[in-house]
C-alpha cells in the first residue's frame, strides 16, 4: 500500500488542497462561490426551461398571462362582485391582477424551491454541480415570468391613467424590484428549509400542496388589509408575505396602507427564512442522494 | 508540493437499510431526544455509541489510498463491492460517513452518458448544457463546440431535438462531451460501456491520449478486465468495502483473476435454488472410463415444466455440451420427478470422449422459458486422463474430442 499509516502533520510541506471532503462540513459554508462559478448552467437552465416550458403549445409564453388573467376574472366576480370586498377604489382588475400576480410569484419560488431535490434526483445522483444552481435558476425562470405579466399590468395602468381612474403612481414605484427580491427571498428561502426536510420524510410535501391555497387567503390578495377588523391583524403580522403585496398597492396605487413594525418584521423574517433555509439546504444535498 | 491528485484518508460510508416511515421517525425523534437530554440513546447497538440507522451495512470501510496526478487508476471488484460508492464520495454525490478526501484540481464524473439532456432542446444546445453541467464554462465550450460536434459525427442532426434522435446517437453526443472535458481528474463509470463498441473505443482512446499529453488523472470502474487493462496503469481491487489490493493494473487484474478462481471440487454440498426446487447434494465418482454424477434435490411445488440440465465445460471455459434429464426420461420418470419431495438423479458421463485435461460442469435447473432456478454456484471439476497407448505422442496435437473410434484394417 502507498500509504502506510497516518503520517505526522508537520512533515509534509503545505498541500493546496481544491476541495476537501469531509463527513461534516462547517454550518455557514454556504459554497457561494462556487455557485458564482456555475453561473454560465444557472443561465443554461433559466434557458432551458423557458424554451422548453411552452414547447409544442399554441399560444406559448401567453400562458404566463392567461392564469393570472381567468383568476382575477374569477376574484372580479366572488369578490367583487358577489360578496362586495372593498377594493379601496381601486379598479378590479388592477387590484386583483396585481395581488394574483405577485402571489403566484412567490407561490412559484417557494414550490419550484422545495421540490428541487425530488425533481432532479436523477440528475443530482449522477453528477455534482453545487445544488444551489437550480433553486436560483427557478427564481429567475420565475422572474421573466413575472416580467411577461408585469408588461401586461403596465399596460392595464396606462388604460386607467388615460381614463382618470382614483388609482396614482407614488415616486416609490421604482421600489418595485426591491419588493420582487424581497418576495423571491421570503419564497425561496421558505421553500428550501421544506426541501431540506422532506428529502427523508415526505409528508410535508402533502400539507404544502393544500395548505398553499388557503395560505392565499390568509394574504391581502383579494381584499385590502384595511378591511381587516384589529383582532385578526396579528395573523398579517405573522404572515410576512402580507407586507411586501399590500406595499406594492401603496407604492403603484396609492391606496391602502402598511404598519412600518408590519414592514419590519417581514423583512426580517424572510432574512432569517432565506439564511436558514440556505443552511439546511446546504445541510442537506450531502446525503439526500442516500434517502431519496 | 507532491504530485497527488487525491488523497483518500480512512474513508468509510455507511448507508441505511429497509424502509423509511413512522417507524424510522419514532426512532429518529426517540434518539434526538436522548441525545439532547444526555441520556444514553435507546435505539443504540450496544457497544455504538450512537443509533445508526434499523438496520445499515458499511459500503466503504477504512479505505485509504493515494492516486497521484496522470494516474489512470482501474478500480476492480465484485458487484457491491464498494466500486460506484467510491466513486459518488470522491465526485461529491454523496459525502463520506468517516474520513476524508483531498482533491487537487477539479472533478468531472461521468456516470452516465449525457446526463441532464434535455429531449426538447436541440443537440447544440444539449451539448452546452449537459458541458455545463458537467463543470465547463461556456467560453470553453464555445471554442471546442466544432470539434465536439465533429467528434460525435452527427452534423446533419445538431440542431434536431434530441427526442428525435437514435439511441445511437443519444449516446455519441454523450460520449463527444464527455471526451472534450477539461477537467483535471476524470471519473467514468463502465456504465459508459453502452453504444456501439468502435464508437467507445474512438471516446476511450480520446480519454487516454488526453491522459497522457495533458496528464489528466482518471479513475475507472469496469468489470470487463480487457478494458480497465487497455486504459489503466495502476489498479486497486476492492471487496466488501476493504481495499484488498493497491498497485500496478497487470498485478491486480492477475490478483483478482487468481483469486476469483473457482475452487477445483468433486462434491458440492449446500443449498442451492428457489422456493420451487433446491439443490442439497451434487458430486462426482469416478469410474473406469468414465465418472458418476450424482444430484440430489427437492422439489417443493409439483408439476412446474421442470428442466434438469448439466453443461460441460473446459478449462478455457468453452462450453462443450449439455445434457439434459428431463429430455431423456420417459413420460413416466418424467412425472414422477415432478413430484414433491426429495430425488436423486444420476449420470454416467463416458469421459473417454474427452481429450486429456481439466474440465467442469455446471447444474443448469431452470423452469422451461420461464426461468433459471440455481445460480452458478454449483460447479465440479474432474480431470480426464489419457488411458490409451498411444505408440507415438503428439503433444502439439491439442484438441477438445479424442473418441475412441474403430481403425479397421482391410488390406
Amino acid at each position: 500500500m502507498m500509504k502506510q499509516s497516518i503520517t505526522p502533520a508537520n512533515t509534509e510541506p503545505e498541500e493546496t488542497w481544491t476541495t476537501v471532503l469531509k463527513p461534516e462540513q462547517r454550518l455557514l459554508d454556504l459554497k457561494l462561490r462556487e455557485v458564482i462559478r456555475y453561473r454560465d448552467l444557472i443561465f443554461l437552465f433559466v434557458k432551458r426551461d423557458f424554451t422548453t416550458q411552452y414547447k409544442q403549445t399554441i399560444l406559448g409564453p401567453l400562458w404566463y398571462v392567461i392564469q393570472p388573467l381567468i383568476s382575477t376574472i374569477m376574484f372580479t366576480f366572488v369578490f367583487g362582485n358577489l360578496a362586495n370586498i372593498s377594493t379601496e377604489g381601486i379598479p378590479y382588475l388592477l387590484f386583483y391582477y396585481g395581488g394574483t400576480m405577485l402571489w403566484t410569484y412567490f407561490e412559484k419560488c417557494f414550490k419550484d424551491s422545495s421540490d428541487t431535490f425530488t425533481t432532479n434526483a436523477d440528475v443530482f445522483g449522477k453528477v455534482y454541480f453545487p445544488r444551489l444552481t437550480v433553486p436560483i435558476s427557478r427564481v429567475m425562470i420565475n422572474m421573466v415570468g413575472l416580467g411577461i405579466q408585469f408588461a401586461l399590468l403596465v399596460c392595464f395602468y396606462i388604460y386607467y391613467l388615460i381614463t382618470k381612474s382614483p388609482a396614482h403612481l407614488t415616486w416609490f414605484a421604482f421600489l418595485f424590484p426591491a419588493i420582487v427580491l424581497w418576495l423571491a427571498a421570503l419564497g425561496t428561502g421558505m421553500g428550501l428549509i421544506i426541501s431540506a426536510v422532506t428529502t427523508k420524510y415526505r409528508d410535508l410535501k402533502q400539507l404544502i400542496s393544500f395548505g398553499i391555497g388557503l395560505w392565499m387567503f390568509a394574504t391581502p390578495i383579494v381584499y385590502p388589509l384595511s378591511q381587516i377588523p384589529a383582532k385578526f391583524a396579528w395573523v398579517f403580522y405573522v404572515n410576512p408575505v402580507s407586507a411586501p403585496i399590500e406595499l406594492f398597492r401603496v407604492i403603484f396605487y396609492g391606496a391602502g396602507y402598511v404598519p412600518k413594525e408590519m414592514i419590519v418584521s417581514s423583512i426580517v423574517m424572510s432574512l432569517i427564512f432565506l439564511f436558514w433555509g440556505l443552511i439546511s439546504f446546504n445541510k442537506g444535498e450531502r446525503t439526500f442522494i442516500d434517502v431519496a | 508540493m507532491s504530485n497527488i491528485a487525491i488523497r483518500i484518508e480512512h474513508l468509510s460510508k455507511r448507508y441505511e437499510l429497509g424502509v423509511i416511515n413512522t417507524g424510522t421517525f419514532f426512532r429518529d425523534i426517540q434518539s434526538k431526544m436522548a441525545r439532547f437530554q444526555g441520556k444514553p440513546d435507546p435505539n443504540k447497538k450496544i457497544g455504538h455509541e450512537y443509533y445508526d440507522g434499523a438496520d445499515s451495512f458499511w459500503a466503504l470501510k477504512d479505505v485509504s489510498l493515494d492516486i497521484e496526478q496522470g494516474d489512470r487508476l482501474g478500480i476492480i471488484g465484485k458487484n457491491g463491492a464498494g466500486k460506484s460508492t467510491l466513486l459518488k464520495l470522491i465526485s461529491r454525490i454523496s459525502a463520506p460517513t468517516e474520513g476524508c478526501i483531498k482533491i487537487k484540481g477539479r472533478v468531472a464524473s461521468l456516470l452516465e452518458v449525457g446526463t441532464g439532456f434535455h429531449k426538447e432542446l436541440t443537440g447544440r444546445e444539449n451539448i452546452y448544457l449537459n458541458g455545463s453541467i458537467l463543470g465547463m464554462k461556456k467560453k470553453n465550450i464555445d471554442k471546442i463546440i466544432d470539434e465536439i460536434i465533429d467528434f460525435s459525427g452527427i452534423e446533419k442532426h445538431i440542431d434536431t431535438p434530441v427526442k428525435r434522435y437514435s439511441s445511437g446517437m443519444y449516446v455519441r453526443l454523450g460520449f463527444a462531451v464527455a471526451a472534450h472535458l477539461d477537467s483535471e481528474i476524470l471519473i467514468a463509470d463502465e456504465v459508459l460501456a453502452v453504444g456501439d463498441i468502435k464508437f467507445q473505443q474512438k471516446a476511450i482512446g480520446k480519454m487516454n491520449s488526453i491522459s497522457t499529453e495533458q496528464g489528466r488523472t482518471i479513475l475507472f470502474v469496469s468489470h470487463n478486465m480487457q478494458a480497465v487493462q487497455a486504459l489503466c496503469n495502476k489498479g486497486i481491487i476492492l471487496e466488501k468495502g476493504k481495499l484488498m489490493k493497491n498497485g500496478s493494473i497487470d498485478e491486480c487484474v492477475s490478483f483478482y483473476a487468481s483469486a476469483n478462481n473457482i475452487e477445483k471440487t468433486t462434491h458440492w454440498t449446500g443449498s442451492n435454488g428457489d422456493s420451487n426446487l433446491k439443490v442439497y447434494d451434487a458430486k462426482i465418482d469416478p469410474i473406469t472410463n468414465g465418472l458418476l454424477l450424482t444430484i440430489s434435490f427437492e422439489i417443493f411445488t409439483e408439476n412446474l415444466d421442470y428442466v434438469f440440465s448439466v453443461m460441460f465445460f473446459n478449462k478455457d471455459n468453452r462450453q462443450l455440451c449439455v445434457s439434459t434429464a428431463s429430455d431423456f426420461f420417459s413420460d413416466n420418470d418424467y412425472n414422477n420427478l415432478k413430484k414433491n419431495g426429495l430425488h436423486t438423479i444420476e449420470l454416467f458421463v463416458d469421459t473417454t470422449i474427452f481429450a486429456s485435461g481439466e474440465y467442469y460442469l455446471e447444474l443448469d435447473f431452470a423452469i422451461h422459458i420461464s426461468k433459471r432456478i440455481i445460480n452458478s454456484d454449483i460447479r465440479l471439476s474432474f480431470e480426464v486422463f489419457d488411458q490409451r497407448n498411444h505408440r507415438h505422442k503428439a503433444l502439439s496435437r491439442e484438441c477438445i474430442i479424442e473418441p475412441d473410434w474403430d481403425w479397421k484394417l482391410i488390406n
